[in-house]
């Protein structure tokens, strides 16, 4: 969306929201659920469990960054843990952040010691690991700005912090980036990276690659201009900064850019594929998570969505939005991009991970990423070329019929575009995808991908009049529902080799906590209504649950503790995009509340309440 | 006492109790308390002086209920029965149920007049080159930069703040020189203009201009709560009846209006 620096004070208010906004009321809208054009994903079997030769990371039995691992897979080879015993698993003990805001941060482990990072305001909680209940040795409060909770569409959160050579670096929402002495708390270096005055917020996990601090910026609604930057580890001095529209040296496209499809080669497509000047306020900001391959020293991560919402007025591809990017992790220069969603109809963002891996593919074995995407297919993308292997869909689909593979390009169903003066029903996946950030893992052991995600589609109705201040204008209402099978929500687990199911597991509301896979074949994931789970990795067996306070949308992690024990920890405080219905307790009558997850999640405030607290369970 | 006809007097004492009372429940209006020319908590914008032209011709009283129609407004206070009637609502509004629009206005084009030039349409060559002032409308720009954007004026824009004290600044931004055209709503435009020291120009977008669907020429009615059937009624029959006072009210604010109004009279 847009918003320009104005030549006034801008009134900063709180407003959560997401996408199109501008809703103040929502129609009741009569959805026909008969699509003319689908596709459907695999059907459920058919996968194969197979063990991945591969190479992994080493596993020293912490966690100290979001992802795990480099390659993002989310795997821990401890297995104290494991099927056969879980069921006693308990609650070794639980903090409590003093935020009852969305929870999505990763609990870091380094030295002995966790870092939490709350919601806004931001706090950095440091837990002794080598004491009973793990008491809290130093805390740091960035003081962020309180005009931060009004810019951020969705919600307060953020999504963890970092570990690298005696510091924790974090990102706070009003757009600094903060280096913190991991043993004292105290602050080491202070860097502003994001404008709040534009709309611009930061809430990922940044990662460290050689001593870069790599941060991207959040706010896509509100006409940002999305990069991805690397500061000095030591001093917090910006090194580079890589943009997402505009000229190839605002991009940082240089001679080393070979880019596998015809349509992403060219001069200054970041302003080519634009309407004169339109690249400036077009979004395609930096929010999810940065994989990194030191075996060709490639990072890679994707691109949200292009602004202004109203695709009409943005006509081209819109490069390099709704995208990803293969960059030298040294220099940040492109190496390849591809465009999973151009000239992006529904706010398909394309931040979700990138999982690296090597798999045998056809008679050899290719460096690959799959991704995920939020446009509803799973794309497996050759890492060193950008060549698209295989996209195969993986939830019920009506807006697209598939991706052309010797173009890269998505071929889209033209009567699901919403329009100006026209309701358009049965748009699946929705506006939040088939799958948002909520980030998948790996397990070596079963060579599958765990999958948590939506399966939802929307109706979309763009004829609203609206007004403010006496002025008229026009808006959107959207409303979001359960796709096929009544369930929003399922952790599935994939064969990314046959681009085929193997298990789901469905849930009545969307999954949106990420998962973590172990040597002990479990899945932990959590759920919107507050249970935290262990699946069998093989089979999809529920093993073990436990009811936390509040909603789950945070990242689980395992790891070894000082008395060699296996823990594993979640954040348990409900919100986010459609959490916030009950964090920042919105009017579920109104449909479109939290931007369309109202109609959807109508009894959610029932279901749970909100929460800030870290949960920590052990074998007794 | 009234137990020899039990059912007639369950039926005539309240009558007989309410009906004076129901002819003297006043209007609840809810109204922006600092936004001209609009309304104000002194009654001074057009919708004041509208509303309690009506509110007269229906012999009822006035109350106000001093809110600011933003984002929540509808779910937070009006569907919680705060007020009866909303002022100043575009015709198609979901939610509510609109009246006949008492007027009908444009976005228009706010240049100075000693320019000499008046901007008629969105691929006008004038827009060329100048600062180009919007109203914010919450945190997005109003419809005019879909135009511009399309257009490739993107990098001339400039929001402004248009909330209570804020209403004018983007007129006023034409007169001082800090933009060299405002696309503003038309009785925003309208109203600031006339107060403006140097003489501007005001020259509505063509009525029958969509972008991509957008229009921008909107009607304005009064809102009621959709199961308010009745006043709906009241408030279109008082629409006619007062239509030409009405609209020498929207004079005296120089709203510019376009001829859909005139069809009601």
């Amino acid at each position: 969306m847009l918003s320009f620096t104005t030549s006034q004070t801008k009134t900063v208010h709180v407003r959560p929201r997401c996408w199109l906004a501008m809703l103040l009321i929502a129609p009741l809208l009569v959805s026909c659920r008969k699509a003319t054009q689908t596709v459907q994903p695999p059907a459920g079997g058919g996968g194969q469990l197979r063990p991945y030769a591969g190479p992994l990371e080493t596993d020293d039995g912490q966690w100290v960054r979001a992802t795990k691992d480099y390659a993002n897979t989310r795997y821990s080879s401890l297995d104290q843990i494991n099927t056969g015993n879980v069921a006693s698993l308990k609650v070794a003990w639980t903090f409590d952040t003093g935020v009852a805001r969305g929870q999505e941060a990763a609990p870091i482990v380094a030295n002995n010691t966790m870092y939490v990072v709350a919601p806004w305001p931001n706090t950095l909680f440091a837990l002794d690991l080598t004491k009973p209940g793990a008491p809290l040795k130093w805390k740091f409060d960035p003081n962020p700005s309180p005009a931060a909770k009004g810019e951020a569409c969705c919600d307060w959160v953020n999504r963890g912090a970092v570990f690298d050579a005696g510091k924790i670096f974090y990102n706070t929402l009003d757009g600094y980036t903060v280096a913190v002495d991991a043993n004292t708390g105290k602050l080491v270096w202070r860097t502003r990276l994001a404008d709040l005055s534009k709309g611009e917020t930061i809430t990922m996990a940044p990662t460290v690659v050689h001593g870069k601090v790599l941060v991207g910026d959040s706010g896509g609604e509100f006409g940002v201009r999305g990069w991805l930057a690397a500061l000095d580890a030591g001093s917090g001095k910006l090194l580079w900064q890589a943009y997402n529209t505009g000229p190839d040296k605002d991009v940082l496209i240089g001679e080393r850019f070979k880019p596998f499809y015809a349509s992403d080669k060219g001069t200054d497509l970041g302003v080519k594929t634009w309407p004169p000047d339109a690249w400036r306020v077009g979004g395609g900001t930096v929010w999810g998570f940065v994989a990194y391959d030191p075996s060709t020293n490639l990072i890679y991560y994707g691109t949200a969505n292009p602004g202004p919402w109203n695709a009409d007025a943005r006509p081209g591809d819109n490069k390099w939005t709704g995208g990803m990017w293969a960059r030298d992790a040294d220099s940040g220069q492109a190496v390849w991009f591809y465009q999973m969603s151009p000239h992006d109809l529904f706010d398909w963002d394309g931040v979700n991970e990138d999982i690296l891996l090597d798999l045998p593919w056809q008679g050899a074995t290719r460096k690959v990423l799959i991704r995920p995407d939020r446009n509803g297919y799973i794309y497996v993308i050759d890492r060193l070329t950008g060549q698209v292997l295989s996209a195969t869909p993986y939830v019920y689909t009506t807006t697209t019929k598939g991706v052309d593979l010797n173009t890269g390009r998505l071929i889209h169903v033209d009567e699901k575009k919403p329009e100006v003066g026209k309701e358009t029903v049965n748009i699946c996946p929705m506006a939040p995808g088939s799958k948002d950030w909520q980030p998948s893992s790996f397990s070596p052991r079963t060579g599958l991908l765990y999958i948590p995600h939506e399966n939802m589609c929307m109706d979309e109705q763009y004829n609203e009049a609206n007004y403010i201040a006496g002025t008229p204008y026009i808006g959107a209402t959207v409303r979001y529902y359960a796709g096929p099978g009544g369930n929003m929500g399922e952790l599935m687990a994939w064969d990314p080799i046959s681009g085929k199911k193997v298990w789901t597991i469905p849930d009545k509301y969307p999954t949106w906590s990420g998962t973590v896979a172990t040597a002990g074949d479990l899945v932990f994931y959590g759920t919107l209504d507050g249970w935290f789970k262990a699946a069998d990795a093989r089979n999809g067996k529920i093993l073990w649950q436990f009811k936390t306070g509040s909603g789950i949308i945070g990242q689980p992690v395992t790891y070894r503790g000082p008395d060699g024990k296996q823990y594993v920890a979640i954040l348990s405080g409900v919100g986010g995009w459609p959490g916030s219905i009950v964090s920042a307790n919105l009017d579920t009558r109104d449909d479109s509340a939290a931007n369309g997850w109202g109609s959807a999640l109508h009894d959610l405030k029932n279901a749970t309440q909100p929460g800030g607290t870290l949960y920590v369970f052990a074998l007794p | 006492m009234c137990l020899r006809f039990p059912r007639l007097a369950a039926f005539l004492l309240p009558m007989l109790v309410c009906l004076p009372l129901m002819a003297a429940s006043p209007l609840r209006v809810c109204a922006d308390p600092d936004n001209l020319p609009f309304s104000n908590r002194a009654g001074a914008g057009f919708d004041d002086r509208i509303i309690a032209l009506v509110a007269k011709d229906l012999h009822r009283e006035l109350t106000f209920i001093w809110a600011r129609p933003r984002r929540g407004f509808l779910r937070e206070q009006f569907n919680k029965n705060a007020c009866d009637v909303l002022l100043g609502v575009p015709v198609g509004l979901h939610g509510v149920a609109v009246t006949a629009p008492y007027y009908t206005s444009s976005y228009a084009f706010v240049t100075p007049a000693r320019k000499g030039f008046r901007i008629a349409s969105f691929s006008d060559e004038h827009l060329s080159g100048k600062r180009i002032g919007l109203q914010i409308l919450e945190e997005d720009l109003s419809p005019p930069s879909l135009p511009l954007i399309r257009a490739g004026y993107t990098a001339q824009i400039i929001g402004f703040e248009s909330f209570g004290s804020h209403e004018g600044d983007v007129v006023k931004a034409v007169a001082d020189g800090r933009v060299g055209v405002a696309v503003v709503w038309g009785p925003v435009a309208g109203y600031f203009a006339r107060q403006s020291p140097i003489p501007l120009t005001v020259s509505p977008v063509p009525t029958a201009y969509k972008f991509a669907g957008v229009p921008f020429t909107y009607g304005i009615g009064f809102g009621v709560h959709k199961q308010d059937q009745s006043l709906l009624q009241q408030l279109n029959a008082s629409i006619r009846r007062l239509q030409p006072q009405i609209d020498r009210v929207l004079a005296e604010f120089s709203v510019p209006t376009v001829g859909a109004t005139e069809e009601p009279r």
